[in-house]
């Protein structure tokens, strides 16, 4: 129910956009959100954009998450095992 | 670039390492984590989350599902509303199947009443705007994340055949009621990040100040639920003062949402709340706000919440599931007289129910 899509902004018209993920394009509105530009991630609820995503800080949030296993008893880390880019198991886009 | 650093949130590579780690976890005591949120179960359920958790540790759904603790009375303000044929009632998907005391919006549908599944509220007023002789009722059904959203739709100036049946609650006012009420502790929660997305950390504050429990706002990729469960394991085996730790930082701030609190704030004002199968909790829903009566459906069809004893249907026991007081396969009707395909309590109905969301992935044997 409180289901959140993280969307790319394509398209500023005003209190709407259009914002794309998965190469699915929608209509939102931008009531609930101010500066949002285009190229911007928005998390969309129910049509609405609820907030901006901050890359930033998911970057960070990767880092620590990374520093849980590099921390932890699982040895070496191979970085090439957790590059998005490299490892196997990403689904063909 | 930036495409892939969301989707990291879900890479099988760092979701094996962080799983790995959980394994190789070895509890000093058992642990009781809740989660309260019904996109955490589907989540948890779908990677199977469970099935790697240390001995000893138990995560639990708490009551996260705005559809399935709606109560009977509202969901039979929306069918009073389906009996009128000037009316058109508008309703998210979820909602489309629970059943009150009689029936569902879905059999009224197949009667041949005129129910409508809606993505957003504002699909609901533009319906309204293509119907101008008829009236069109929204369910408004949610937690602070659709609250917003709906707030807004509330201001952008509906036509004035729209109005809504509110049935809002607030996970605050949940959260102290599961503290409070004693028997099945809880060493921690995994606090719901899209509630905390509108509220923000700050809305959490009476955790750390009151109760001093455990906390962690966490995201909804299986990354981010296993990185919430390791931190807080690590909190609750640590010693007080414990703080709520944000691991849902790329969209959750210490304040929240300012323009979306204003928006709630100027339409809908707290109130004491029915949650099905739960009772009544202080505080913990929102009414519309005296100068927005013209939009309450109750007051302009005369629509009146009866049926309240319906909030749990003979051999249910949705209440203590919600509670987290059992696991839905403790219910005698689990996968047999409550499936997906004939729901008969509302945790099975709505796609985050937890019922429905353990029958959905649950282990092929």
């Amino acid at each position: 129910m409180c289901l959140g899509i993280p969307m790319k902004v394509i398209k500023r018209d005003g209190d709407t956009a259009v914002a794309e993920a998965g190469g699915i394009r929608k209509d939102v509105r931008l009531d609930l959100v101010s500066d949002v530009d285009i190229g911007d991630y928005i998390l969309i609820h129910t049509g609405f954009a609820i907030e901006k995503l901050d890359p930033k800080e998911a970057l960070e949030t990767l880092e620590l998450i990374k520093d849980v296993y590099r921390a932890g008893m699982t040895g070496v880390v191979d970085e090439t095992d957790i590059d998005p880019k490299q490892h196997p198991d990403k689904d063909p886009k | 670039m930036t495409d892939d650093l969301f989707d990291s949130f879900h890479d099988p590579a760092i979701g094996r390492r962080l799983a790995e780690e959980l394994r190789r976890i070895r509890l000093k005591q058992s642990l009781r984590l809740m989660h309260v949120c019904g996109t955490h179960e589907h989540a948890i359920a779908k990677a199977g989350i469970r099935s790697f958790l240390p001995d000893g540790l138990r995560l639990i759904a708490g009551p996260g599902c705005p559809v399935c603790v709606c109560p009977a009375g509202d969901i039979e303000m929306a069918i009073q509303a389906t009996e009128r044929d000037d009316v058109i009632v508008a309703t998210f998907g979820d909602m489309f199947r629970v059943p009150s005391s009689r029936t569902s919006l879905e059999e009224m549908k197949a009667s041949g009443a005129d129910v409508r599944i809606v993505y957003s509220p504002m699909d609901a007023v533009r319906i309204a705007e293509e119907n101008t002789d008829r009236e069109v009722v929204f369910m408004a059904v949610g937690f602070e994340t659709t609250a917003a959203p709906i707030a807004a739709t509330l201001l952008s100036g509906p036509p004035r055949n729209f109005s809504i049946v509110a049935s809002i609650r607030l996970i605050p006012p949940a959260l102290k009621f599961l503290l409070d009420r004693g028997g099945g502790s809880v060493d921690g929660f995994v606090l719901p990040g899209h509630v905390s997305v509108i509220i923000g950390k700050a809305g959490y504050q009476f955790l750390e100040s009151q109760y001093g429990v455990p906390c962690v706002i966490a995201g909804f990729e299986s990354v981010d639920v296993m990185q919430a469960v390791i931190e807080l394991i690590h909190e609750a085996e640590g010693d007080p003062p414990y703080r709520v730790a944000n691991l849902y930082r790329r969209v959750v701030s210490e304040t929240g949402n300012k323009l979306a609190q204003e928006a709630i704030d100027k339409v809908f004002t707290v109130s004491d709340s029915q949650w099905r199968g739960i009772g009544s909790i202080p505080s913990s829903g929102l009414v519309l706000r005296p100068e927005y009566y013209h939009l309450d459906a109750a007051m302009k069809l005369g629509l009146k919440a009866r049926g309240h004893d319906a909030d749990l249907l003979p051999g249910c026991i949705c209440n203590q599931v919600i509670l987290g007081d059992s696991e839905p396969e403790e219910c005698p009707l689990f996968g047999t007289g409550c499936t997906p395909y004939r729901p008969h309590g509302p945790c099975m109905v709505s796609s985050e129910g937890t019922c429905r969301a353990r029958y959905l992935y649950r282990p092929v044997t």
